[in-house]
């Protein structure tokens, strides 16, 4: 893992400070809220329905052992005892009070951790593939290049007022976990003829407008990586829309000059930019890969596992996949037990998964965009001390990628965004469908309380949207979206539903797949071969056409 | 008129605005600038943050007059504007001196080479490199 230097101490210990002057200014009645509002929200502090939220970047979604303790320490010292992982691999307390919120970013930063740009139209917290570094199938590491962006987005000048907020996602493997191309800049580290470079994404998001990401660079040489990235930011700077909220994400610009009209502007920038000595040179991404090379992996391992315990048999069936190197596993932690809250964790859970990652996992842990865990490395052979650590703490649910496993966002019943509340019908759905869940198989359900989907349901197998419909809260079912390398939207089926019919009907899209699919078909399979027709039919009854 | 506050060596508090240049306009576009000692920028908006490209852009192409960044700003700005390469402030709300110096003195080091002379993270932790680049 990465590991500041005093350079990246002082800088985050600065903004601590910082922040504590303006704070003090806040509560002493120097500084009006108006005023304060911009500083606090550049430090991940919103004023949420009922009390204040914070929002702790995870960069790139790789945590360690006393990284995870502290944020337990958070959960307990300023919050009600428990954190909830975000659909952007980051961490939010829902109840913080303003007045120890100094304190607390103090706290994070004796720990390498902050709150800087996870709010504001500026460069977000990098997102990355929850697998980096553990991965058959990678090319590379792609966390070095996610550090480097880090680094270089901290307090970009030129970027730090951009038209909307700014999302960038680097991964290393054709299999795509991180939703790369539903992200305004997408990068995807690939080989070419020994060396290795990025595919470009530019434009992705979803939201109210939901777009995949053209491809405007087939193959952009790493040595060129920070000044190409700085000319798409320029371009965006300085063309991206301003007078309208909704349509000023880069996306908007990209689809109304054209992926190729928006290549060749950014082509022209970088052939500017480019001389101006931009690039970090290659000893500092050296020191960069440094951090993360490879653990001292034993070699002679056992591959083979006591599935004596059909409960243990089943949690590795669902929730441990294949390691680049021999006797090891990547072990999934669910944060989806039926009926509890998408994404939460305790203190104590949170305890208890940093003292497995110490002992068993080379001291990592990981956030997946799905709202659960990853311990990266772990020996084969402790994967049942593992799950009994874990079953003991509430934490061995085995529903990975099942129906049961839901994204939903805080919705309604934290956020002053919301038209609908997430998660209580995420809940209800949970509950309905777990007896069936084995047989569903692979079933991606994701719920947003609001337009703006932070519960990704644009990209579900089956998303649900709540809206407001003339004051009641309504929900629109979507069908076949997908966030993965097969990148699809989501469309929606047909009129809206109340919180109960919204469950019936989700109901009825499930049987129907059962009733339908082929030999093998997940349901997003089922649902790409026949089209909407049968599932309008099976939901709606043969009154609604078209 | 607004106080004039200094935020680089190249300000030039006493002179007046030769020219103002507006967040839509494309200082690429301008035949001339050069000739001018002091070049404002308009922010009619903090959020609008299109000045500081073209403030750097000014910078990356030669000028190197007075840029003074006028409108709606804060000393929660002068970093980014002074790092994009603007020389003074005129802000429409006076700016308190101290709180002002506080503010640009706060972060130690930077993590990205821009239009000040401040040297990124990664040429401080790389000396050679740093001078071969430069």
């Amino acid at each position: 893992m990465y590991q500041y230097d005093d350079i990246d101490q002082a800088v985050v210990d600065a903004r601590v400070a910082e922040y504590r002057d303006q704070l003090e200014r806040r509560l002493s009645g120097a500084l009006d809220e108006d005023h304060f509002k911009p500083l606090r929200l550049k430090n991940g502090l919103y004023l949420q329905l009922h009390a204040y939220m914070l929002r702790v970047a995870i960069p790139y979604g790789t945590l360690s052992g006393r990284q995870l303790r502290m944020l337990g320490h958070v959960a307990r010292q300023y919050d009600r005892g428990y954190g909830h992982f975000t659909t952007r691999q980051n961490i939010q307390y829902n109840w913080i009070r303003l007045e120890e919120s100094a304190d607390l970013l103090a706290d994070l930063a004796s720990v390498e951790m902050h709150a800087i740009q996870t709010s504001g139209n500026c460069i977000r917290n990098i997102s990355s593939d929850q697998y980096a570094g553990a991965a058959a199938d990678e090319v590379d590491d792609p966390r070095p290049w996610a550090e480097l962006l880090r680094q270089w987005s901290s307090f970009h000048p030129e970027f730090s007022y951009l038209p909307r907020k700014f999302k960038i996602a680097v991964i290393a493997s054709e299999t795509d976990r991180a939703a790369m191309k539903l992200h305004d800049i997408g990068l995807q580290l690939v080989h070419r003829k020994g060396e290795i470079g990025f595919r470009v994404y530019v434009g992705g998001g979803m939201g109210r407008t939901p777009i995949i990401a053209p491809m405007i660079r087939d193959f952009l040489p790493t040595g060129d990586f920070l000044s190409y990235c700085e000319a798409i930011l320029r371009v965006y700077n300085r063309y991206g829309r301003r007078d309208n909220i909704y349509k000023a994400r880069i996306k908007i610009l990209v689809h109304d000059l054209g992926a190729s009209e928006f290549a060749r502007q950014v082509e022209e920038e970088h052939a500017h930019v480019k001389t101006l000595g931009l690039d970090a040179p290659e000893a500092e991404i050296a020191r960069i890969r440094d951090f993360f090379a490879p653990p001292a992996f034993e070699a002679g391992l056992c591959e083979t596992l006591d599935r004596g315990d059909p409960d243990f048999a089943l949690w590795v069936d669902r929730q441990v996949a294949a390691h680049k190197a021999p006797g090891y596993r990547i072990v999934n932690i669910s944060l989806k037990p039926v009926g509890k809250i998408p994404g939460d964790a305790s203190a104590d859970q949170m305890d208890v998964i940093a003292d497995l990652a110490e002992r068993y996992a080379f001291d990592e842990i990981r956030v997946t965009h799905a709202q659960n865990l990853v311990l990266p490395h772990v020996k084969a052979s402790d994967l049942q001390a593992v799950w009994e650590a874990l079953d003991a703490a509430g934490l061995a649910d085995a529903n990975l990628d099942l129906a049961t496993d839901i994204i939903a966002c805080p919705g309604m019943d934290y956020c002053t965004l919301a038209n609908a509340r997430s998660i209580p019908v995420a809940q209800t759905l949970a509950a309905l469908l777990a007896p069936r869940e084995a047989e569903l198989g692979e079933l991606k359900i994701k719920v947003s309380g609001c337009i703006n989907g932070c519960g990704h349901h644009h990209a579900g197998h089956i998303g649900i949207l709540g809206v407001d419909r003339k004051g009641n809260e309504n929900y629109q079912l979507l069908l076949g979206g997908s966030g993965a390398e097969d990148t699809s939207l989501a469309k929606i089926l047909g009129p809206g539903f109340d919180e109960a019919g919204i469950v019936v009907a989700v109901e009825k899209v499930t049987s129907a797949y059962l009733a339908q699919r082929a030999e093998g078909e997940r349901f997003l399979d089922t649902y790409r071969r026949l089209g909407a027709a049968p599932f309008k039919a099976a939901v709606y009854g043969e009154t609604v056409n078209g | 008129m607004a106080e004039v506050f200094a935020i680089d060596g190249r300000a030039v508090v006493s002179a007046e605005l030769d020219v103002v240049i507006g967040p839509d306009e494309d200082v690429r576009g301008h035949a001339g600038l050069g000739n001018y000692r002091v070049i404002g920028i308009d922010f009619p908006k903090w959020r609008d943050g299109r000045g500081y490209s073209s403030a750097r852009i000014l910078r990356e192409m030669g000028f190197a007059g007075d840029i003074r960044a006028i409108g709606d700003l804060t000393v929660d700005q002068l970093i980014f504007l002074k790092r994009s390469g603007f020389s003074s402030v005129a802000a429409e709300r006076p700016l308190n001196p101290a709180v002002a110096q506080a503010a640009l003195a706060r972060f130690p080091f930077v993590y990205q080479r821009a239009a000040d002379s401040g040297v990124p993270a990664w040429a401080l932790r790389h000396p050679v490199g740093a001078e071969a680049a430069e």
